[in-house]
Parts: structure tokens; C-alpha cells; sequence
């Protein structure tokens, strides 16, 4: 085809494509429909600030009980002191810009007949459609010894950034010259599948220049882990794994990994094999939705069940559960995720509200996952929806991991492509 | 502004109010707007990237995005991600994607650039690639160079001149020329150049 033909049928064909629900606005007359977002993470921010996008004359209010915003992605950088907690804080000014009503405080409950959110504070908030966000929560009953006291004060999960990511970081500052580090990976599935593996590559490259003969035991409940064969491949190249200098040791489940038992007070931690000690222990414990789904009676077992066309709840109607908490079938639990899918849910209650069929989603994921300087892997996979099965599928042939045995070149744009996707998410949730 | 940008602009408005006016049709596959929504992760919202290394999509030619994502499909453009990604996709697709990314107006946020380099840029750049990378490299005919950003354009160069990406036609013959007559500044300086665009 020629360059002028090819235009041409290029141009042809737009006016046959379908760019989707930016048509009438919903409020044509009476008041305007109202949408409560519970939960100021990914899956939220996005939910809320897509909506206001698509149909600016929705009423969006968001529920959250921070201040503000910390991503929990990324924040494993603070552990090797190559970023601050601060610049991974971010406030719901961009969202307000958007006409997004922000109240800082607790939703308690749900009631899906009188279509209302119960505040802690004793008020409650009318919705036409609700949004719920609300991440994970952990199984605390699931290690002996280990509670939120304990997290708090001593051997911190860090599995939200905060105030005990900043405590992990400087436990691993002030440890002994050959400190221990034991970090215990929970069992599938789980928020961020490899940052528990991408956490000790970052502790290891701090202690690689501070604390050269330390040592980071990975105590896994599992076999396999994600991107397991490019981590691997970075330890080598970086931190001497499989030889006897190895700073970073992976004792999978099958090997005595899996953790009973935690003693507080001497930081011992009792697996089925044998004990094991560190000078900083970091249990990152087995996880549920997060509690507004328990009390919302929106899930079955420890996870949300969703129509994946929509996410809404196959619990309760004109409820949609985004995000970590959701059972999204082959969708890992990641930021990128939650992004993708809360655009879904933002289209299908426009759609609704217009008293149109919502359309067949699509959703992406990708992560970035930094092993080392200049060491950059990631994961990305698109997925189709099949109606017929409920489910979300990897479209064949597509995605997967960095190749093995890349370039030096390419793993290091990875982390420079990294850092750009991490603030592009951002952006897109909170801008 | 030359006349095809004017016709360019025009069908771009056009389409813009074609949008707005469409009724929602029942999709028997997602919708170029829920596809091209996918890409706002990593490419900023609406193809807007912020930075600092994902390139900007937003306003890009259709047909140059159909071609680099055929080009990523067929690995026949080196990259880290984007070739697993535009394995997912149809030429129906790429062709609705690209005609929502190229109807977004392409928003450029400051990045920091040497100004001595820039300038030195803009002459080499009106020497040597202005005839096919037309106002300065601004979304046109070929790929958005303006206030694209610039790690990016780096890479993208590197690629190029390692072999790793096909050059297009008469190219590397202008790049060679750019070589020869400012060195190694040349390409720092036509990537400051650019960046300096904002």
C-alpha cells in the first residue's frame, strides 16, 4: 500500500470507531447521581477521578481515612536510602480539582437497601453507586506472637509505607556489622507479588555498601515466587547468591520456610524445621480484604467476588469492590491493576447511569521491580474478559517477564522506566 | 503552518466533536477509549506522560503509532516492555488506539535541559531535520520529538545508531551529517533541543 493510500484508509476508518461513553452527560434533569468512593489508594483515586473525567456532572465523594496518600509501591526504596518517605506522600489536592468531594474519615458499614456508607463519626453518606477500595488487611491471627502491638513497635510488616517502613530502615541502619536480616513472605495471594524479593534485593544493596557482611534470609510459606528466575539471575550478579557468600539466602516452604511462630522479645522466629534469628525481623503477614469489605458483607471466604465485566459485587447490587480486596481472577494484586480495573468501574457506572449496557472491559498490568543499581525486570500482561466463564484471562501470546540474560543496557533503562511508571500512576490516580 | 497541518488540525477537531456527539454502542469488544485508558499507567493520562522516560503518545500521527506498534508486535523495534504488550492487539486495535491517542492535545510539563546545548541543537535540528520532523519536531508525520521527553529521545538514538532500530528512510544519512559536523554534541544536543520545547 502506498503512503497516500494507507492515510487515506487510516483516515477512513475513524469515523467508525467507537471512542466509547463521553456522550450526553447523565444529569439531564433532577438532582445529580452520586457516587461514594471508600478507600483513597489506587483502585479509589483512580475510580473517582475517572468518573468526575468521563461525566463531570456526577457527584463524586471520596472516603478516606488518611491525609493523605503514601504508595506502598516504590517504598522499598527508602530501605536502601534511595528515597524518602515524603516523596512517596501525596495529597487529595488534584482530586478536589476535579470536583471531587474529599472527607477524611472512617466508613464503618454499608447498607445496600437504604443505599448509604456509615461513618464512624455516626453520619452517613446517600450513594446512587458505591465504590470500595479498601486493600488488604492481614490474617494477624496466622503467626503466633505477631500482632499489631508487635508490628508497631518492634518487627513491622511495612506492607503499607509509613511509619514502619521509616522503623525497618533504621532498624537496618543501626544493626551490627554481619547483622542478620529474616524477612517471612506470606503465602499466595498477596498484595505486590514480588516485593517481598525486591525488598531484600534493597536492603542487600544498602548493606552491599554499609553493612557488606550482612546477611537477608527470605523465609517463604511458598515454593515459587514472582519473576522468581530474573531475581535469581540479579542476586548472582550482584549479591553472590548460590555461592557461600551469598548475602541473600530463599528458604522456600518445602525447605522449612514456612513460620509458626514469632518470639517477640528475642526475635526468634519458629518454623516446622528449625528456629531461626535475626538482628532485624520483617514478617509480612498472609492477608484478607480490608475491613469495610468484612463489614459490608462483600465478601466470601477472604476475598470480594465480582462481576468482571464491571467489578460490581455479585453480593450487593450498585456496589463495585476494587483493587487488592477484589477476586479478580488471574489479575495479580498491584497497583496497575487496581488502576486498570477502576477505569472499568468507572465506565460501566457512567454507562449505567445512562441506562446503557456497559462494554467489554480490557485490562493491562505492568510492574517494575528494581533488584539492584542499574538492575531494572518487570512483568506486564493485557487481558480479555470472557462472559460466558466470569473470568479474566491473559490474552495469549502477549506479556510475560524482561528476558533473561538482557543487555546491561536494557536492565538499566528498566529502572529508569520504573521510576517514570511510577510517577505516571500517580499522576493518573491523583492528577 | 503548512497546509496539511491545517488539515491535519481540522480532521483532529472534527473528530474531537465527533466524539462527543457519538451515541454508546454495544461493543462487541472493548472500545479504543478503554483500550488506549490502559495505557494511561505508564504513558500518563490521555498519552500524556509526566515523565521522566515513558514517552509522550498523546497528539501522535496515527499512522506512525499504528506502525510502531506493528513494528513492537513484530519484535522489529527494540524495547524493553512494549513488545509483550503489543502482542495483545489487532490491526483493528491499533487503529482504534491510535485514533484517541492522536485526538488528545499533547500536554508537555518542563524538564531540565543545557541551554548552550540547545541552542546548539536548533541549528543543527533546521539543518538537518526539519524537512521530515516539520516545527521544530512538534506532533507531525513523524514521531513527537518537541518536549518529548528526554531520556527517551536518548534511548531512542542509541538505538538507532547501534543497529538495534531499523532506521526510516533517508535518516541516517542526516545523522551521519549531524555527527559530522558537531561530534559528539550533536546528539545531546538535538535531544536538549527538543526537551527545551515545553
Amino acid at each position: 500500500m502506498t503512503e497516500m493510500k494507507r492515510r487515506t484508509f487510516l483516515r477512513a476508518t475513524a469515523g467508525t470507531v467507537a471512542l466509547g461513553t463521553l456522550s450526553m452527560p447523565s444529569l439531564v434533569l433532577g438532582a445529580p447521581r452520586r457516587v461514594v468512593v471508600v478507600g483513597g489508594g489506587v483502585g479509589g483515586c483512580t475510580a473517582a477521578k475517572y468518573l468526575r473525567k468521563l461525566d463531570p456532572s456526577i457527584a463524586v465523594t471520596l472516603i478516606e481515612s488518611q491525609p493523605a496518600y503514601t504508595s506502598c509501591f516504590m517504598s522499598n526504596e527508602v530501605l536502601s536510602g534511595d528515597r524518602t518517605l515524603e516523596s512517596l506522600t501525596f495529597g487529595y489536592d488534584g482530586l478536589r480539582r476535579r470536583g471531587v468531594k474529599v472527607i477524611q474519615g472512617t466508613a464503618t458499614g454499608i447498607d445496600p437497601e437504604k443505599r448509604q456508607v456509615h461513618m464512624a463519626a455516626g453520619n452517613s453518606v446517600g450513594y446512587d453507586a458505591c465504590v470500595v477500595s479498601p486493600g488488604v488487611g492481614f490474617k494477624w491471627e496466622a503467626i503466633e506472637g505477631y500482632d499489631e502491638q508487635v508490628a508497631d513497635e518492634t518487627v513491622p510488616h511495612a506492607w503499607y509505607a509509613g511509619p514502619q517502613t521509616q522503623l525497618l530502615r533504621s532498624q537496618i541502619e543501626s544493626m551490627p556489622e554481619g547483622g542478620h536480616v529474616i524477612i517471612v513472605a506470606p503465602p499466595n495471594p498477596f498484595k505486590c507479588p514480588p516485593g517481598p524479593y525486591e525488598r531484600a534485593s534493597q536492603i542487600a544493596m544498602y548493606c552491599k555498601h554499609h553493612r557488606p557482611r550482612a546477611k537477608i534470609t527470605i523465609l517463604d510459606a511458598k515454593d515459587a515466587f514472582s519473576k522468581q528466575g530474573l531475581y535469581i539471575e540479579g542476586w548472582r550478579k550482584l549479591y553472590g547468591y548460590g555461592t557461600e557468600d551469598s548475602m541473600i539466602q530463599w528458604i522456600s516452604a518445602a525447605e522449612g520456610g514456612a513460620v509458626e511462630e514469632l518470639d517477640p522479645s528475642t526475635l526468634t522466629l519458629v518454623g516446622l524445621v528449625e528456629d531461626f534469628q535475626g538482628d532485624v525481623v520483617n514478617i509480612i503477614p498472609p492477608q484478607k480484604a480490608g475491613a469495610i469489605a468484612f463489614a459490608a458483607d462483600l465478601v466470601d471466604g477472604d476475598w470480594c467476588p465480582v462481576d468482571k465485566r464491571t467489578f460490581e459485587s455479585s453480593r450487593h447490587k450498585d456496589i463495585y469492590v476494587l483493587g487488592d480486596a477484589s477476586s479478580a481472577s488471574a489479575m495479580p494484586k498491584s497497583a496497575y491493576a487496581a488502576n486498570s480495573q477502576a477505569k472499568v468501574t468507572a465506565a460501566a457506572i457512567v454507562a449505567r447511569f445512562r441506562g446503557q449496557e456497559p462494554g467489554d472491559p480490557t485490562f493491562v498490568n505492568t510492574c517494575y521491580s528494581i533488584v539492584g543499581e542499574d538492575f531494572g525486570i518487570s512483568v506486564a500482561a493485557v487481558y480479555g474478559f470472557d462472559s460466558h466463564t466470569n473470568t479474566i484471562t491473559p490474552i495469549p501470546g502477549s506479556g510475560g517477564i524482561s528476558p533473561t540474560n538482557a543487555s546491561a543496557e536494557i536492565r538499566k533503562r528498566e529502572v529508569s522506566y520504573a521510576h517514570s511508571w511510577f510517577k505516571n500512576v500517580i499522576n493518573d490516580m491523583m492528577e | 503552518m503548512k497546509s496539511n497541518e491545517i488539515m491535519r488540525k481540522g480532521i483532529r477537531n472534527l473528530l474531537a466533536a465527533l466524539v462527543m456527539m457519538l451515541p454508546v454502542t454495544v461493543c462487541a469488544e472493548p472500545s479504543g477509549q478503554a483500550m488506549a485508558f490502559t495505557c494511561a499507567g505508564c504513558h500518563g493520562t490521555d498519552g500524556s506522560s509526566v515523565g521522566p522516560s515513558m514517552p509522550a503518545i498523546a497528539g501522535m500521527d496515527p499512522e506512525v503509532f499504528v506502525d510502531a506498534m506493528k513494528a513492537y508486535r513484530k519484535d522489529q523495534r527494540n524495547s524493553t516492555i512494549m513488545n509483550r504488550i503489543a502482542k495483545a492487539y489487532s490491526d483493528e486495535q491499533f487503529t482504534e488506539m491510535a485514533w484517541f491517542f492522536a485526538s488528545q492535545r499533547l500536554q508537555l510539563f518542563p524538564q531540565d535541559y543545557d541551554p548552550l546545548l540547545a541552542a546548539r541543537g536548533m541549528e543543527l535540528h533546521d539543518e538537518y531535520c526539519e524537512k521530515c520532523h516539520e516545527n521544530g519536531g512538534r506532533p507531525g508525520d513523524a514521531g513527537t520529538l518537541a518536549g518529548q521527553w528526554m531520556p527517551y529521545l536518548h534511548y531512542t538514538m542509541d538505538d538507532f545508531i547501534n543497529g538495534k532500530r531499523k532506521w526510516p528512510r533517508k535518516m541516517k544519512r542526516k545523522v551521519d551529517a549531524a555527527i559530522e559536523e558537531a561530534g559528539g554534541d550533536a546528539i545531546p544536543a538535538l535531544v536538549n533541543y527538543y526537551g527545551s520545547q515545553q
